[in-house]
């Protein structure tokens, strides 16, 4: 689903420029979860922003569904393969935007028909009733927001959903409501996860396989069995486990 | 804990909102002894509304009641500003979460930490120089002749918690109050500090209210832990009892947290019940009192 | 999680506040109600606001309030002092002053609501276009507004109504060019703080392009704070405009503007302080009235002011 080869990301022009990202590889299958951990300043968050096509400085190769990306424009059917989560449910909402006219305009971008059905029924599977249509975002907790922001990114049908950090700026009660929506949601729609997040147990949770981040290094790739098992090859890796143990 | 330093009884604290008086605290009651106590809640539970009523900083139109704030027995309930803002930083002093936000930009580190032991200590720049390299170095930055010419942005999330921490603690106050001191930094720094903090409560005999809203580094960290829930504190615990916690906020709390060593298919969900929030609590103040 | 079935019937101020909206009316009229109550809580605004109701009812009844014509001469009761029959006195051609500043007020509120219109928008256009596109459409857009800004305002003003002419649409239309360049800055400003905010990504990555970026989501975060300024910046549009006439290149006579009839009074200002003084007491009220209001609105609209 998602190929990545000898990525580089950076930030500004020489003589300032600042590499993100290093010579990054990894490679995702079809309905495959993936996590993506490291601290902050890892660069795993920005790896997940060259995908989605926010950033446009980095070279090397991103495979989405076998086909490359372009550098810098993406095409409509980029948008309805490939969708993200951010962060803070606080920062991803428009703050003068309705729920409904969230969900309406994902819904049009993507030319969709039948709006007023659809839209329902995405309130539906993220688990916010009809009630919640027409709230604004300060009128949301952070974890219907949340809720409403997979909703938005759920609209165009990806097949491919990157998620940053979806659940660290919410309470443990509500991430756990949080994650189990994205298990059912992986689940239902056949979707394929890339996380990123800073918490183990977190991604120990959601993925399948990760790979461990420093200073824009891959660091190494492993199995969450491997990561229960406290198994890292890499001392940082073995660091890092015990850090959050 | 043979004195209690702090005493609080039914401290409660109010904001006027459209829809009637919204209750942030509501009859929140404990002692804090030479001892490290936890506070732990979701957002909302008021538990840094909490802390900043004992400082005095809940700014109108909330306004804080209590049957009795006592420091060392002495009442700092709604005291005026002027008096307020000597007992911060000598007698009580805070650690916000985010050091950025709580350090000066344009003044150096040194000049910092020199300014808030002269505030509250008076003496010479020399005594103040002196003090601030001690206290750089008790919370163990290993270069502070060069720390303290630095500017804040030009040091890390860590070490800006650190500098925080000499800060706050350079003019020996009673009790340190800690709001969520490292959620903002990486787990592995995030040890570092704590230790920090630990060693130098300890040593210095200080009490320490600890707000987080992690109950297992609370657990690991704390003698004590009250569990806030909607304003109230629904339990209190000894933290090496943590895991035989009562109240079913507190069960759900620490099962719905995802583990490595315990992989389940789905994490169970917190279901709220209406009775938490005004039911009958059986809490102690204090083990001992 | 859980939506409240109505049980009973709600009141309208319940229906209004609730936080499940069951329509989109609903929850629109329930944003301005807030914001409403916002306003309503600023005792000052509120008197500002009155004052202005006040200047609108007056400019559209004039005709029907002023006790006598605003042109009607009467050389015998020329610079009559404040008395039961002109109670703010008459003019130097014996005109009864309540009666112009009466019918002023609708040439006040055509000029400063034609300038509160133009420049705003002139300025939210360039602005918001300028910091969203960045590069050198940003370059070449803002070093256009800094020459218009290197200039006083009344000066450029006075260079554009001397080349295109003494007449009222020209100082409307001169203020309007002179006006825009702050409101531009502003929307600039207000544009490069939002264009990175994570919801432009997402509607970045719903497929949005750059003009239904900028129209649906960055203008009506920068409309807000630009009506604030447009509020408070209306006193000096007002003053400006009013300078224009005292000048003489504004309402020409015998047109009742406020500004044109303090010009007029200037020369008996010693003796007969009235002439003068009550237009330039006319200005200083709805000066006055507007920035109580742009106070009040800056309660309502300023995104940081809006928190839970």
């Amino acid at each position: 689903m998602l190929t990545i080869d000898n990525l580089d990301v950076w930030f500004g022009d020489p003589p300032d420029r600042v590499d993100a990202v290093k010579n990054a590889a990894f490679s995702v299958a079809k309905g495959e979860s993936f996590g993506l951990v490291g601290e902050s300043g890892s660069g795993k968050s920005t790896i997940l922003r060259a995908v989605a096509g926010l950033i446009d400085s980095w070279s090397g190769r991103i495979d989405v569904d076998g086909r490359p990306v372009h550098a810098r424009r993406r095409d409509r059917a980029f948008y309805k393969t490939v969708q993200m989560v951010f962060q803070d449910p606080y920062a991803s909402l428009h703050p003068r935007h309705s729920v409904d006219t969230v969900l309406s305009e994902a819904l049009g971008l993507q030319g969709m028909g039948d709006i007023d059905r659809r839209i329902t029924k995405l309130l539906e599977d993220v688990g916010l009733g009809k009630g919640f249509r027409f709230r604004y975002p300060h009128q949301l907790s952070g974890g219907q927001r949340q809720r409403v922001a997979i909703a938005r990114a759920l609209a165009a049908e990806p097949r491919l959903l990157l998620l940053d950090e979806p659940t660290s700026a919410l309470d443990v009660s509500v991430q756990a409501e949080i994650l189990n929506l994205l298990v059912d949601l992986r689940a239902e729609h056949g979707l394929t996860y890339v996380m990123v997040s800073h918490d183990l147990a977190v991604v120990g949770h959601i993925c399948d396989r990760l790979a461990v981040m420093q200073h824009g290094r891959i660091v190494e790739i492993m199995s969450v069995e491997a990561l229960r098992k406290g198994e890292g090859t890499q001392e940082y890796t073995r660091h890092l486990i015990t850090a959050s143990a | 804990m043979t004195q209690s330093l702090l005493q609080v009884r039914n401290l409660r604290v109010t904001f006027p909102s459209r829809q009637g008086e919204f209750h942030a605290v509501r009859g929140v009651s404990f002692d804090l002894g030479r001892e490290r106590l936890g506070v732990v809640g979701e957002s909302g539970s008021g538990k840094s509304m909490t802390g900043r009523a004992i400082l005095g900083l809940v700014r109108p139109p909330g306004r804080v009641t209590a049957d009795r704030l006592e420091l060392d027995g002495e009442s700092i309930l709604n005291l005026p500003e002027r008096r307020m803002r000597k007992l911060r930083g000598s007698r009580i002093s805070m650690v916000m979460q985010d050091p950025k936000f709580s350090l000066n930009p344009v003044m150096t580190v040194g000049d910092q930490i020199m300014e808030a032991y002269r505030l509250h200590a008076g003496g010479s720049r020399d005594i103040a120089r002196q003090k601030a390299l001690e206290m750089l170095n008790a919370v163990q930055i290993r270069d502070p002749e060069r720390v303290m010419k630095t500017y804040p942005h030009e040091v890390s999330g860590g070490m800006g918690q650190r500098i925080m921490i000499a800060m706050m603690l350079a003019p020996d106050p009673q009790i340190l109050i800690a709001d969520e001191p490292t959620s903002a930094l990486d787990v592995s720094v995030r040890g570092e500090v704590l230790s920090i903090m630990d060693g130098l409560v300890r040593d210095r005999g200080m009490g320490l209210i600890f707000i987080s809203h992690d109950l297992n580094l609370v657990s690991k960290f704390c003698d004590r832990v009250l569990i806030m829930y909607a304003g109230r504190i629904v339990e209190t615990l000894a933290a090496s009892d943590l895991h035989n916690a009562r109240h079913p906020y507190t069960q759900g709390l620490l099962s719905s947290l995802p583990r490595l060593d315990a992989p389940v298919k789905r994490l169970p969900v917190l279901q709220r019940e209406e009775s938490w929030r005004d039911g009958e609590l059986q809490i102690k103040l204090s083990g001992k009192i | 999680m859980s939506e409240s079935p109505i049980t009973r019937p709600q009141s309208r101020r319940e229906w209004l506040l609730s936080d499940a909206p069951q329509t989109r009316r609903q929850a629109r009229l329930g944003a301005i109600y807030q914001g409403w109550l916002t306003f309503r809580a600023n005792k000052l605004a509120m008197f500002g606001l009155i004052i202005l109701i006040l200047l609108i009812f007056m400019a559209v009844f004039a005709p029907w309030l002023a006790p006598q014509s605003p042109f009607a001469q009467n050389l015998a009761g020329r610079l009559q002092p404040p008395s039961a029959e002109h109670w703010l006195g008459t003019d130097a051609l014996g005109r009864d002053i309540l009666s112009r500043l009466i019918h002023g007020s609708r040439i006040t509120l055509f000029i400063v609501g034609t300038v509160a219109l133009i420049a705003p928008i002139i300025g939210l256009f360039i602005g918001t276009v300028a910091g969203f596109a960045g590069g050198w459409v940003d370059q070449v857009l803002m070093r256009i507004t800094d020459i218009f800004l290197a200039f006083p305002k009344l000066i450029l003003a006075l260079a554009f109504v001397a080349a295109l002419g003494p007449s009222i649409g020209n100082a409307v239309l001169a203020l309007a060019l002179t006006a825009w360049p702050p409101y531009a800055r502003l929307a600039r400003a207000e544009t490069l703080t939002i264009r990175h905010a994570d919801y432009i990504a997402a509607a970045r990555l719903q497929g949005a392009g750059p003009l239904r970026l900028l129209i649906r989501h960055i203008w009506p975060l920068c409309i807000s704070s630009l009506i604030v300024r447009v509020a408070l910046d209306m006193a000096g549009i007002i003053l400006s405009a009013a300078g224009l006439g005292f000048l003489g290149l504004g309402a020409q006579p015998p047109m009742p503007e406020w500004g044109a009839m303090i010009s007029d009074g200037r020369v008996y200002i010693l003796d007969h302080w009235w002439v003068a003084a009550m237009p330039g007491l006319a200005i200083f009220i709805v000066s006055l009235a507007f920035n109580l209001l742009g106070d009040g609105l800056r309660d309502v609209l300023d995104p940081k002011g809006a928190k839970e």
